[in-house]
């Protein structure tokens, strides 16, 4: 994935500078509080919710199960529509491709519709190296850029900045990029539109090369669609004369028709809206109307392996709504950069991991980046279930196993650093199945209830610093029974 | 009808009270309930870890203990829901690797017989007021695999409703997980005491003197919580409310 994320901490070590940042926590607190809020109101207008939410997962199980069938058909209908297509397996070999169409165009510059998959490939970095400048125009993707910052969140990713800080970004930085900032600029949201979109303007009107990704693919007529809030895709998509759209092979859709659920559960679970202010479609090129020139770039980038997994299949139903980020109680607390990638929350806990593996040690930290609350399956349009997936990934992480890596079975490792827990929990497990010893164990704590230390050792620390432990009673409730039941048959 | 108590290995360690909560509850109800010795643990700890291989010799041992009742019934919605939805996953996982039903044929009969307390008491005894007395202003914190893996909806607000004497406050952000979540208390320690920081502040806000929920757990890791902040709240089980009585009151 993105080359910006490359060499981050593990996650605890990540969340610990953002639990301790009290500007970030209120930011992010007030943010996802009123997001969580709007969104449970605009699904409760909805009777047939449910059944939507079903839809949408089967409509997304049925096509990546014919996902071949569904892109050689996609192909086909891009090509007959005029357009190119290109497949990428992985991240360089799409940014390779990228860069390529671009410098065939003799352009030096671009402009972009926010879109994760260029975010995942880090096509910027590589059209930077390359003496090409991308132009993000999305407003909150303009925040990030222009502070030399990375994204937070799917949908905000300047989630995690406040207005103040906003003002003070556009009003340094915008001069070094284009128009500068007007005078005088406040934190009102109002002047704040006002300077990104004079910014903007002059981008859009003299770029003649576009950059986007898509929501959605359909696979009948090659259409591509993008659903977007503040117009700028829609400026990207029809004013320049060359567009490339760079989208992951999980996003088709069969038909038309399948557009009809997700149109209605996407705007709902992302930005609480009944519909969505632009809906953007196009299929290959027209005469005279919108870009002449189509390229679709088709990443695979760790998807076709994640699709051997069968349990951790159901992670590329996504559909990068990031109502999973707005309820969880642990992303609203560490921050979107805690996950060191451009998924973060918790669909970036179990598709981070997928996608790239478990080698390093962030990825190999994620899938315990959650207290398995189970809050991120509930609002999830297309029902991932997201903490069966952790689960799952946990388990890999810690005892190894089979995975599919570029296309072949390849064994894992246990990742190292568990070894001190797999024994206990070996241990503990020899000790729940012989409940002699259970019994003699509790006894034995029992009767040095006085001298256990109010701060454990080892990594029951992490306990202990901010918890007080509950004291040990002077009997068990099984030592109990025994006393007072015992000469009552007790089953086993 | 036999009755088994699955008390968990947390309750009978650490919260014995519990225990005897539900052994006083229901025989008071006129259930006549056994406490099989063989039992220990369910395996959740082991599971959710990533330690499925570990866990499923606990869920083997779980299913020959406990086989034989009409009913199971545990005061933990945590535990509950690890039988009841992830047991049924264990024997799936088994047979997608090859290893036959054997698994899956030796955990089901388990899985629909095991009720976490208030839903044995109003789905099976069918009764909401259970003759408690407790003379506090209470809040209850819908624990998260009670709340979502179970289900356990309104039960435990209609059975504290009906206790006599007791003052019902809403919880701010009920729904929002406490930050325990087993291992993730110690993995992700920063952040999970931040969460039980907010809930202990939340369930502050409402003046209740107890804060109460159907999991120790999660009780044990807000009441750490509330000690360390030396606040004047006190975590209780909703069994030992229930058991509570105007003769007998909770001690």
């Amino acid at each position: 994935m993105s080359g910006t994320f490359v060499g981050m901490p593990a996650f605890p070590k990540a969340a610990h500078e953002a639990v301790g940042n009290t500007t970030l926590r209120a930011n992010l607190r007030h943010a996802t509080h009123t997001i969580r809020d709007k969104r449970a109101k605009a699904v409760a207008e909805l009777d047939d919710w449910a059944l939507l939410r079903e839809a949408g997962k089967q409509i997304k199980d049925h096509t990546l199960r014919h996902l071949d069938t569904y892109l050689v058909q996609l192909e086909e209908a891009v090509t007959a529509a005029g357009g190119v297509v290109h497949w990428a397996a992985d991240a360089d070999e799409a940014n390779r491709i990228v860069t390529r169409l671009v410098k065939e165009t003799g352009e030096s510059e671009v402009v972009k519709v926010k879109s994760m998959a260029t975010q995942e490939i880090g096509l910027n970095e590589a059209l930077e190296a390359a003496g090409i400048a991308a132009y993000e125009t999305d407003l909150a993707e303009l925040i990030v850029q222009l502070g030399h910052d990375r994204p937070s969140h799917i949908l905000v990713p300047a989630i995690h900045r406040n207005r103040g800080e906003i003002r003070d970004i556009f009003t340094k930085e915008m001069g070094a990029w284009g128009r500068p900032a007007p005078e005088g600029l406040t934190d009102t949201p109002a002047e704040l539109a006002e300077a990104a979109r004079l910014h903007l303007r002059e981008k859009f009107l003299r770029a003649k090369v576009g950059i986007s990704g898509a929501n959605f693919m359909v696979a009948a007529t090659g259409t591509l669609v993008v659903v977007e809030s503040e117009g700028n895709g829609r400026m990207c998509l029809t004013l320049p004369e060359t567009l490339i759209s760079v989208v992951g092979i999980e996003k088709i859709v069969p038909t038309w028709r399948d557009l009809e659920v997700f149109l209605q559960t996407l705007p709902r679970s992302s930005t609480a809206e009944r519909m969505n202010p632009y809906t953007s479609m196009w299929t290959g090129t027209s005469d005279s109307d919108g870009p002449q020139t189509f390229h679709l770039v088709l990443i695979d980038n760790g998807r076709t392996d994640t699709l051997a997994d069968e349990v951790g299949r159901q992670a590329l139903r996504c559909i990068r709504c990031s109502a999973c980020l707005n309820v969880c109680p642990v992303y609203e607390r560490a921050g979107g950069h805690a996950y060191g990638s451009v998924y973060p929350g918790p669909i970036g806990a179990i598709l981070s991991p997928q996608l790239r593996g478990t080698a390093s040690e962030i990825d190999a930290s994620l899938p315990y980046a959650s207290s398995l609350c189970g809050a991120c399956y509930e609002v999830c349009p297309v029902a991932i279930d997201i903490p069966e997936v952790l689960v799952h990934l946990r388990e890999r992480v810690v005892q190894g196993g089979e995975v599919t890596r570029r296309g072949a079975k390849v064994t894992l490792k246990p990742a190292k650093g568990h070894a001190g827990e797999r024994a206990a929990m070996r241990a503990a497990r020899w000790a729940f199945t012989h409940p002699a010893a259970l019994a003699t164990g509790q006894r034995l704590a029992a009767r040095t209830r006085r001298f256990h230390p109010r701060m454990l050792p080892g990594p029951g620390r992490a306990w202990s610093a901010t918890r007080d432990l509950p004291q040990v009673p002077a009997e068990s409730f099984r030592d109990w029974w025994q006393r007072t039941h015992g000469s009552k048959e007790s089953g086993k | 009808m036999r009755v088994a108590l699955f008390l968990t290995c947390v309750n009978d360690t650490l919260y014995p009270d519990t225990g005897r909560a539900v052994v006083k509850l229901l025989t008071r109800l006129g259930v006549d309930i056994d406490f099989p010795m063989g039992q220990t643990c369910c395996g959740q700890a082991h599971y959710n870890t990533g330690y499925r291989h570990e866990a499923e010799p606990l869920a083997r041992k779980f299913s020959d203990v406990f086989g034989e009742y009409d009913a199971i019934v545990t005061p933990s919605g945590s535990c509950g829901a690890m039988v009841r939805e992830l047991y049924p996953r264990m024997g799936e996982r088994a047979r997608a690797e090859g290893r036959g039903d054997g698994l899956a044929a030796t955990l089901a009969p388990v899985v629909p017989k095991t009720y976490e307390l208030t839903e044995f008491l109003v789905d099976v005894l069918g009764v909401t007021d259970v003759g408690a007395y407790y003379p506090h202003t209470v809040t209850y914190h819908p624990t998260c695999h009670g709340l979502r893996s179970l289900g356990l909806g309104d039960r435990p607000y209609q059975l504290l409703r009906a206790v006599k004497g007791l003052d019902l406050k809403e919880l701010p952000g009920a729904q929002e997980c406490c930050g325990f979540g087993g291992t993730f208390a110690v993995k992700n320690s920063d952040v999970s005491a931040a969460m039980a920081e907010d809930k202990v502040r939340n369930a502050g806000s409402t003046g209740a003197d107890v804060l109460c929920a159907a999991d120790n757990s999660c009780l044990m890791h807000l009441g750490g919580t509330m000690s360390r902040l030396h606040t004047a709240m006190r975590p209780v089980h909703i069994a030992e409310i229930l058991a509570s009585t105007q003769e007998e009151p909770l001690s």
